[in-house]
């Protein structure tokens, strides 16, 4: 089942982690107790230039020597420390949230047009795939991904998230059902700037796998929501297609429809859905993706979870549950549920 | 010393108290087993092939075939096939011929990969109420689209896509050709995809003139003989597909004999009467990937650079990489044909023994162009002993694009399998040129049969996909997280890239 709820502040004004809290908290009866994380963007404003590596360490001797030998060989560590937390009567500490800020060396992958993005993308995909007891679970500049097994709230005040102030914030309250509820399973997922919520069961998650795989990526973390963030860098970052017809190759129309559109349009979305097939997902989902830019929710082609959006001045809300996002803010001046499909776009002001 | 005659294969009876002496039997058994003598119809057991043609025909039920009621002493390794090859090649020296597909009791994978469905976590879709798209384009597409966007925020696709051929369903017919098959049959083929917006193939016998009407929905055919081709017969069909190999006998070319070669075979095929037709192995221009290559290339120039070009080739065991290598040319498919491929007549050694399953060269295919992100370049047919809605499923699970089907066609039409094309005699009017045997195939009715069939199995492929949480038959290609595998040894499983059931 799950609960999703994501909020953006277009003027890029920070709103620390406590109404988001209390909202996902409202949603306890979607989860079970078993997993649920936040991601903000903005709460590094220090380190704004160096990528923010969240990782779970099961011991701090031998995966911990053998990531600082690989990021050390890679570029540069400018600052790490164990990621604080208080602990909570009923949260059972079973990994070492740590953070390193980290600057890769460009020279060492020539012949890249984004070599710092490559670079990230490839430690993560080696650390995740090659070191025994480490798994990196956030890696983007300025943003922050805090997630553990345990009701919302819990791990909220586990990561004392109400200590960071974003200008995006998005949250997941999990009901596992294909994977056990460990902490790396716990929703959001990221990979660079990239952050996905997800509600739902992705039925297309062979295919996807298969196709992403084919571009290099490599998917440890054993869940259908995975692929979701390496598919956003592969279609956003790499391809360069914009949110709105990036989310078409994911939730295209029908056929039927396309038929009917006049024609630029129908050459667009038959080339779109011939050329991204494989990276069209099927079965009931609703999907939050955040990037520093902004967020993008949108629901499978046929809308088998719900989906709702609100805005109030210059935040967006999306979310599971319309009383989820009034618990943040009781004002809104719209409320409205998006089609089968149709992306809910919001962008910060430039 | 002498052989001897060997035991027949069939046994005909006929019920006397049934029997109203009609003599259907005899007048549709063109193998000669029935004769009137008196008030009885006497029965040659030896002539009969079990096409069942007699028994479809008979008013009464009175007709019983029973196989090999004589047994030869059992022996697990001198079987009763490898006992009268023997003597069939002790008298005459030759190789053996036989026809349809690869008849040796080998597992058939297919029937060892079972497909899933979605329960509570995951609603199913129901094909009734939710729309269910099978639509497949069938083509090279691009790796990445180029859109520029405008001041205005409006969007230009600036990526021009190649030709692709637009399928309402991933189930085309394969190649027979005329001269193969009989006229009546390809009309009927012909009609039935033409009706259903899918596509068949020619195969290589030309395209003859009465089958112009549905030319937009048939594939040409280019193989080694080059039978039946010119400019003129290129530019006719919706795609062109260069014959290199087939699955019932990979590695060596085509015959048909002299006598199936009556005038309108021979005009069709450009070639003169009575003369025998062979398809040489391999290519005479084709000795490397780059002639190949080449001869893509040339097609697509004689077309314009409007045609999508297939290349079939037989399923080996290193299909992989030739696929990989045709994905390099300009081809827009390949087509892949497993083992138990259908023919109408290959050597017997060929099409027991040579060549691998479809199912593992579907899966080596796609893994081995997915590993070298070339899996875009070209779309990946899959034919060779597809029988019904669930095998297309799982080839398509497998990685597939679309599928060929033959044999189940021609089964659609009448055909009872006997096994026995190669003799020119089919009583069902399919594999014959014979027109007092053709005759008994009425396209007009036999074209429903066939749309028929294949629109019955579309019902069962969408609700097998709707029963999975898929509604766009995009989601189910390369899905091999819905298949797994039973009583699949670990290795076959690594080759598939798939479970075992209970995982």
């Amino acid at each position: 089942m799950c609960g999703i709820i994501s909020v953006i502040d277009r003027s890029k004004t920070g709103m620390d982690g406590s109404r988001i809290k209390h909202a996902l908290s409202l949603m306890d009866e979607r989860g079970s107790g078993e997993g649920a994380g936040y991601a903000a963007y903005g709460i590094y404003p220090d380190y704004a230039d160096y990528y923010a590596l969240h990782l779970f360490f099961n011991n701090l001797v031998e995966p911990k020597d053998k990531v600082d030998e690989i990021l050390k060989t890679w570029g540069e560590i400018e600052y790490e420390e164990e990621i604080p937390t208080i602990e909570q009567p009923d949260l059972r500490r079973t990994h070492i949230p740590w953070r390193y800020f980290f600057k890769p060396d460009c020279t060492l992958m020539p012949g890249s047009t984004t070599p710092e993005e490559d670079i990230i993308t490839m430690l993560v995909m080696k650390i995740n795939t090659s070191v025994q007891g480490a798994l990196v679970y956030s890696s983007g500049k300025n943003i922050g991904v805090f997630k553990a097994s345990g009701w919302p709230e819990t791990v909220a005040d586990f990561y004392q998230i109400e200590q960071y102030e974003g200008y995006i914030w998005l949250a997941h309250n999990r009901y596992p059902t294909n994977t056990s509820g460990w902490w790396g399973g716990a929703h959001p997922f990221n990979l660079l700037d990239w952050s996905v919520i997800h509600n739902g069961e992705i039925t297309s998650y062979g295919t996807n796998r298969r196709y992403i795989e084919s571009y290099g990526y490599t998917c440890t973390m054993f869940t259908d929501t995975e692929v979701v963030a390496y598919l956003c860098d592969l279609l956003g970052r790499k391809h360069g297609l914009p949110e709105e017809l990036m989310v078409r190759a994911f939730a295209p129309p029908f056929w039927d429809e396309i038929d009917r559109m006049k024609e630029a349009d129908c050459s667009l979305n038959t080339a779109i859905r011939l050329t991204y097939g494989s990276a069209l997902m099927n079965g009931p989902f609703a999907i939050v993706v955040a990037t520093a830019d902004g967020i993008v929710g949108f629901t499978d082609r046929i809308k088998l979870r719900p989906l709702v959006a609100a805005e109030a001045g210059d935040r967006l809300y999306i979310s599971s549950e319309e009383a989820a996002i009034r618990r943040m803010e009781p004002d809104l001046d719209r409320v409205w549920m998006p089609k089968a499909g149709e992306p809910v776009i919001g962008k910060v002001k430039v | 010393m002498s052989i001897g005659s060997i035991p027949i294969k069939f046994k005909v009876r006929i019920d006397p108290a049934r029997c109203m002496l009609c003599e259907r039997c005899i007048e549709n058994c063109p193998y000669g087993t029935y004769r009137r003598e008196g008030e009885t119809i006497v029965v040659d057991s030896r002539n009969c092939v079990a096409c069942h043609r007699c028994v479809a025909m008979c008013p009464r039920d009175a007709i019983s075939i029973e196989e090999k009621p004589i047994d030869y002493r059992s022996h697990p390794l001198w079987s009763r096939e490898a006992r009268e090859a023997i003597y069939n090649q002790a008298r005459t020296g030759r190789i053996v011929l036989a026809g349809m597909g690869n008849a040796t009791d080998l597992p058939n994978i297919f029937d060892r990969l079972l497909l899933d469905a979605c329960q509570v976590t995951n609603p199913s879709i129901d094909p009734l109420r939710e729309p269910m798209e099978l639509r497949t384009y069938l083509g090279k597409k691009p790796r990445k689209l180029e859109i520029k966007q405008g001041k205005d925020g409006d969007i230009e696709l600036e990526t021009t896509l190649s030709p692709n051929l637009k399928l309402n369903i991933p189930i085309m017919i394969g190649h027979m050709s005329y001269g193969a098959i009989s006229l009546n049959a390809q009309l009927s083929m012909a009609r039935a995809v033409s009706d259903l917006g899918t596509f068949m193939g020619t195969g290589e016998g030309g395209l003859h003139p009465s089958l112009r009407e549905y030319q937009n929905n048939m594939i040409v055919q280019v193989a080694s003989g080059r039978f039946g081709v010119d400019i003129d017969y290129l530019e006719r069909g919706a795609a062109i597909e260069i014959k290199i190999g087939q699955g019932a006998k990979p590695g060596i070319g085509g015959h048909l004999p002299g006598e199936k070669v009556g005038p309108e075979v021979s005009q069709t095929r450009m070639i003169p009467e009575r003369s025998d037709a062979i398809s040489p192995a391999p290519h005479h221009d084709i000795y490397s990937i780059e002639d190949l290559k080449q001869l893509v290339h040339s097609l697509k120039e004689a077309t314009e650079w409007k045609k999508p070009v297939f290349v079939k080739i037989a399923a080996v065991h290193n299909v992989a990489a030739i696929a990989s290598g045709i994905a390099r040319s300009s081809a827009d498919a390949v087509v892949v044909d497993g083992f138990r491929g259908g023919t109408g007549a290959a050597p017997r050694v060929f099409r027991d023994h040579v060549g691998i399953p479809i199912e593992a060269a579907i899966a080596a295919v796609d893994q081995k162009l997915r590993s070298q992100g070339i899996r875009n370049e070209i779309s990946v047919i899959a034919s060779g002993g597809i029988r019904d809605a669930a095998d297309v499923t799982k080839a398509i699970a497998l990685g597939a694009d679309a599928i060929y089907i033959g044999t189940a066609a021609l089964i659609a039409m009448g055909c009872r399998v006997c096994g026995t094309c190669y003799r020119g005699l089919c009583p069902w009017g399919i594999a014959t040129q014979d027109t007092r045997l053709t005759q008994r195939l009425d396209p007009d009715l036999e074209w429903q049969h066939v749309a028929n069939l294949i629109r019955g199995w579309t019902l069962e492929i969408s609700e097998l996909m709707g029963a999975a949480g898929i509604n766009s038959i995009e989601s189910l290609r390369g899905n091999r997280d819905r298949l797994r595998g039973y009583m699949l040894d670990e290795a076959m499983m690594n080759v598939l890239d798939v479970k075992p059931v209970g995982a």
